[in-house]
């Protein structure tokens, strides 16, 4: 067959997936791949969600450039693409004048980049923009361009936009091997299949080292600098209305107290450099570490209002910035990596950007007349009035069943999100929010169980939490005693 | 819109919900009971092994046998029941409260009525609320939704099973796991002493070999992604002296570390909580801090025995009945609790009626009091062979033996286990 791909984009998280979306728009075959079973199962579900107000880095970097434009696009990108998100601004809190000639620094940074509104705020405006600070604030900055946002919803939308508009979407497809014949790509997998592309782009997140050295291109290393965060009830006292950032040190954002979109509150996250690319584990140590720092910026954060804690892996660079480039060695490859914080941030621009390497590289770009960039909303019936969801409820009745209570999540959600392909409990998890609440799932995932099987027809044993071994369910009650009573009576 | 109006809504078709309910039909309410799942009966209908209602119908009944009865009840009673509907938002208007419930089987009700009951039990405390450290694959279960995999849907959630925490569905879960032919390697209990009733580590620990790990806690889970293992370790190892962390091996994590009254619709009702119970503050009729709303069962706090479920709402039930005839509760003053005591309930009192509490100890004692007082004034005192916090107290107070009080002063009663 001579499906030859124009680009092939190794990795589904927020990189691959804003760049698949931005080559939509154009006459291209495009084809994205990734490893795991869902798309956003990388780095881009464990992370802070914040959209970064563009003062934590210098104007050299070319994160800090990134980050600036990938701000300003997400207004535009939410209107196509309805991901929750929400500027609701950030504030870093100074808790004594030492670390206010840190904030003064952090502010001209600020003013330098464009970070749009930023403010220098004395003590007494720090507490009217956020009365839960601790009352030791002696002053700080404000960013109101900052905002927040729910980064799998964002990734699940731009794939699905990026798949509307014709892009290929592969999973559980594992490049373990790169063949180079003339101008071209032979990507394969751990199962055997094989993709052959014009242009690739590495997208792979902490394994871009390993993919760059399948196309035998720079050898770099990427190491994981793991950050744990603790997520908490909706009714936390300590919800703020802005982010608030501690004072940086050298070489961490330091641990933050985050509103999110949903309505819970997060503190986090830790950074510790460690060598193994899979230890999500979470340690007892980090977490009196996590509540010892955010209860110094908002006293009232408290570890009873826990419901949930989990892991990131930055991928980390040397040197810390982005890397991302025409390979010098492999020139119609292009290297996205490093992408660590403000990575989330940057996306929509890191799109814009490999858009134009690949152009620089040779490719050509037409665009197509037909290109749509936006999705259709789903209606979720916890966010519309009782007249709308009576509505709903009457055409599609499955509305009306409330599968999550916690989340108040309908059937008909979860429904949808099977049908766009999420089928692990987690990809519904991420897709839907059902078994994200306060109590993880311990109503409502038999119903989710059924559900699936329903909707797939897969058997309860096939189904899992997030894709090979991760299996819920071994058999069936009885197997064996059938067995027994048939033999025992007839 | 299908607007439905009644005299009284009891929200949770559970043990608690059911009982009110017959009770307020029976004097002649018109009242209905909105329950989202497809049955009635509550946790109830999963809980099939027995030793249910032996002090309500002193005999011995599995959970849905105990749950059958009231369910005919309910039949009998021609009471209404609205069934795969959930209630969100309850809206308080005065005299008058109203509330959604959605349903794909009767599309978007809206009821509005004079006094709601909330049954809506608990929910289980989980990982993330102990804070186990360690790596997060698929195979952790709470108990509770072990057990309804297993009794109700047929479902095997593991061979190799650990179960945290001493609780009585932990306890339940170890012998049930058994029963299907799963290895259950033990149990481990934080406390130096088991969650659970004595009866049930007989029955389901030491009749099947089971070692229960006391004064241990799970401190390390691991396995990328199904559980692999998990290591067990002495709590305050320093002081442990020789004993040492062990490591098992096992596929799967039940965790039976607890459960919350289930108060998120109350909450957005303006009801005020007790931080001690989980559960609503109640007056002595078991009326919450909003006129007309009144919460029994395990929403209102955990209980170990169904049988004081049944009792408890059934008086919920009768004081639904007083207010919908407008009869005022006269005098009530507060209760509070001393020592060794979590919290007793209800949070008021009535001198001029008869009154029943429960209360919660916080100490494993034998041979010990509970004492009750009035303004310092010791209005009863009783003998309890054996108290331990798994196992509520119950007691009552008749108005003959309440002294007559000064209404000028607090009259604050305080109960306490010495
Ligand atoms: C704790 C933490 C907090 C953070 N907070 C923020 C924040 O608040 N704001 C912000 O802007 N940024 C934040 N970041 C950074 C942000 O999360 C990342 O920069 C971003 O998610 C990186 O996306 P990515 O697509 O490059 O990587 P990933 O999401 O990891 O995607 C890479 C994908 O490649 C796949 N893959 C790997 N190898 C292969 C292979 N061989 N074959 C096929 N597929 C493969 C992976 O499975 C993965 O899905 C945070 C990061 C962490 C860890
Ligand atoms: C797992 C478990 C095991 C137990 N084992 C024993 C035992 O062995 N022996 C014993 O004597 N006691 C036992 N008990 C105690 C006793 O049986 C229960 O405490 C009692 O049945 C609780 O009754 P309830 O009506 O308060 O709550 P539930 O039975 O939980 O009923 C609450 C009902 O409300 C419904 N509901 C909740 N929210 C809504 C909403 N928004 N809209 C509509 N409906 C809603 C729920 O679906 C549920 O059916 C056990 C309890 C549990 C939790």
């Amino acid at each position: 067959m001579s499906s030859v791909y124009d680009v092939a984009i190794i990795g589904a998280g927020v990189t691959g997936a804003s760049i698949a979306r931005r080559l939509s728009a154009y006459k291209l075959r495009v084809v994205l791949l990734e490893k795991e079973c869902d798309v956003s199962f990388g780095v881009s579900k464990a992370n802070s969600g914040i959209i970064h107000g563009g003062f934590h880095h210098g104007a050299s970097t070319l994160k800090s450039r990134l980050e600036i434009q990938g701000n300003i696009m997400f207004d535009a990108l939410q209107r196509d693409l309805h991901f929750p998100f929400r500027r609701c601004g950030i504030l870093v809190a100074a808790l004594s004048f030492e670390e206010m000639k840190t904030v003064e620094k952090l502010y001209m940074q600020g003013v330098q980049n464009g970070s749009i509104g930023i403010e220098l705020c004395n003590r007494e405006r720090m507490l009217s923009l956020e009365p839960k600070l601790n009352r030791d604030v002696v002053g700080g900055l404000h960013a109101p361009s900052g905002g927040i946002v729910e980064p799998y919803r964002l990734v699940f939308s731009l794939v699905e936009s990026a798949v509307k508009n014709g892009v290929e979407l592969k999973t559980k497809f594992k490049v373990n091997g790169v063949d180079i014949t003339g101008e071209r790509f032979h990507i394969s997998s751990v199962n055997g299949e094989t993709v052959t592309s014009r242009y690739a782009v590495n997208a792979a997140g902490l394994r871009a080292d390993e993919i760059s050295k399948l196309f035998k291109a720079e050898e770099f290393t990427i190491s994981p600098r793991k950050g744990e965060e603790y997520l908490m009830d909706r009714n936390a006292a300590a919800f703020t209305s802005r982010v608030i950032f501690p004072v940086p040190s050298p070489n961490s954002k330091g641990m933050l107290v985050i509103p999110t979109v949903e309505g819970t509150t997060m503190v986090g996250p830790t950074a510790e450099e460690i060598e193994d690319k899979e230890d999500l584990a979470t340690t007892g140590d980090n977490f009196e570490k996590v509540f010892y720092s955010a209860r110094r910026l908002v006293p009232s954060v408290s570890e009873r209002d826990i419901i949930t804690a989990f892991v990131g892996l930055r991928p980390a660079l040397e040197g810390n910035d982005f890397y991302i480039a025409i390979s010098t060695k492999c020139p119609k490859l292009v290297q996205a990596a490093g992408i660590q914080s403000p990575g989330l941030t940057a996306a929509p621009a890191i799109g814009e950007y490999v858009k134009d390497l690949l152009k620089k590289a040779g490719l050509i770009l037409e665009e197509k007349p037909n290109y749509d960039p936006a999705i259709d909303p789903l209606p979720r019936i916890r966010e519309v009035d009782p007249f709308t969801a009576e509505k709903l409820i009457e055409k599609n009745p499955s509305y009306g069943n409330i599968v999550c209570r916690c989340e108040s999540i309908s059937e008909a959600e979860i429904v949808e999100a099977i049908k766009k392909g999420h089928t692990t409990l987690d990809g519904i998890k991420f897709y839907t929010r059902a078994q994200m609440g306060r109590c993880q799932g311990g109503f409502c995932t038999y119903k989710i169980l059924k559900i699936i099987q329903r909707e797939t027809g897969l058997s309860v044993d096939e189904i899992t939490k997030r894709g090979a071994g991760s299996w819920e369910i071994t058999g069936r009650v009885g197997e064996f005693q059938i067995f027994s009573r048939t033999g025992g009576k007839e | 819109m299908t607007e439905k109006k009644y005299d009284s809504v009891i929200i949770g078709g559970g043990s608690a919900g059911m009982a009110a309910a017959c009770r307020i039909a029976e004097a002649g309410y018109s009242c209905a009971i909105v329950e989202r799942e497809t049955a009635l009966g509550g946790i109830l209908n999963q809980c099939i092994h027995n030793g249910f209602g032996l002090h309500h119908f002193k005999e011995e009944l599995t959970g849905p046998e105990y749950a059958e009865r009231f369910i005919q009840a309910v039949k009998d009673k021609g009471l209404d029941v609205y069934l795969e509907t959930t209630v969100m938002d309850i809206e308080d208007t005065g005299s008058m409260k109203s509330f959604y419930g959605y349903s794909s089987v009767y599309g978007l009700l809206h009821f509005s009525c004079r006094s709601i009951v909330l049954a809506m039990g608990c929910r289980e405390r989980n990982r993330g609320n102990i804070g186990t450290p360690g790596t997060r694959p698929s195979g952790i279960f709470t108990a509770g939704l072990a057990q309804r995999l297993v009794n109700i849907d047929g479902y095997i959630p593991g061979k190799k099973i650990v179960i945290v925490g001493s609780g009585d569905i932990g306890l339940i879960m170890a012998r049930r796991m058994t029963w299907v032919g799963t290895e259950v390697l033990g149990v481990v209990e934080i406390q130096p002493y088991p969650a659970g009733l004595t009866r049930n580590i007989v029955q389901c620990l030491t009749d099947f070999n089971i070692p229960l790990h006391l004064s241990h806690v799970v401190s390390k889970i691991w396995g990328k992604e199904r559980v692999e293992g998990v290591r067990v370790s002495p709590v305050g190892t320093e002081e442990g002296g020789n004993r040492a962390s062990f490591d098992l091996d096992c596929d799967t994590l039940l965790l039976s570390v607890g459960l919350v009254p289930d108060n998120e619709i109350s909450k957005k009702a303006g009801v005020d909580l007790n931080p001690e119970t989980g559960g609503a503050l109640v007056d002595s009729r078991l009326m919450t801090s909003v006129e007309g709303i009144f919460a029994c069962g395990n929403v209102l706090h955990v209980h170990d025995l169904v049988d004081f479920v049944t009792e408890e709402s059934q008086r919920c039930g009768e004081a639904v009945c007083h207010y919908l005839k407008g009869v005022a509760p006269g005098r009530q003053y507060r209760t509070v609790s001393g020592a060794n005591v979590k919290y007793v309930l209800p949070n008021m009192y009535n001198p001029d009626g008869d009154n029943r509490f429960y209360l919660r100890p916080l100490v494993v004692k034998n041979g010990a009091e509970l004492v009750v007082k009035i303004e310092g004034r010791e209005v009863i005192r009783k003998k309890l062979r054996h108290v331990q916090p798994s196992e509520m107290v119950s007691f009552t107070l008749d108005r003959e033996e309440i002294p007559s009080l000064e209404s000028s002063r607090g009259n604050t009663l305080e109960t306490g286990i010495l």
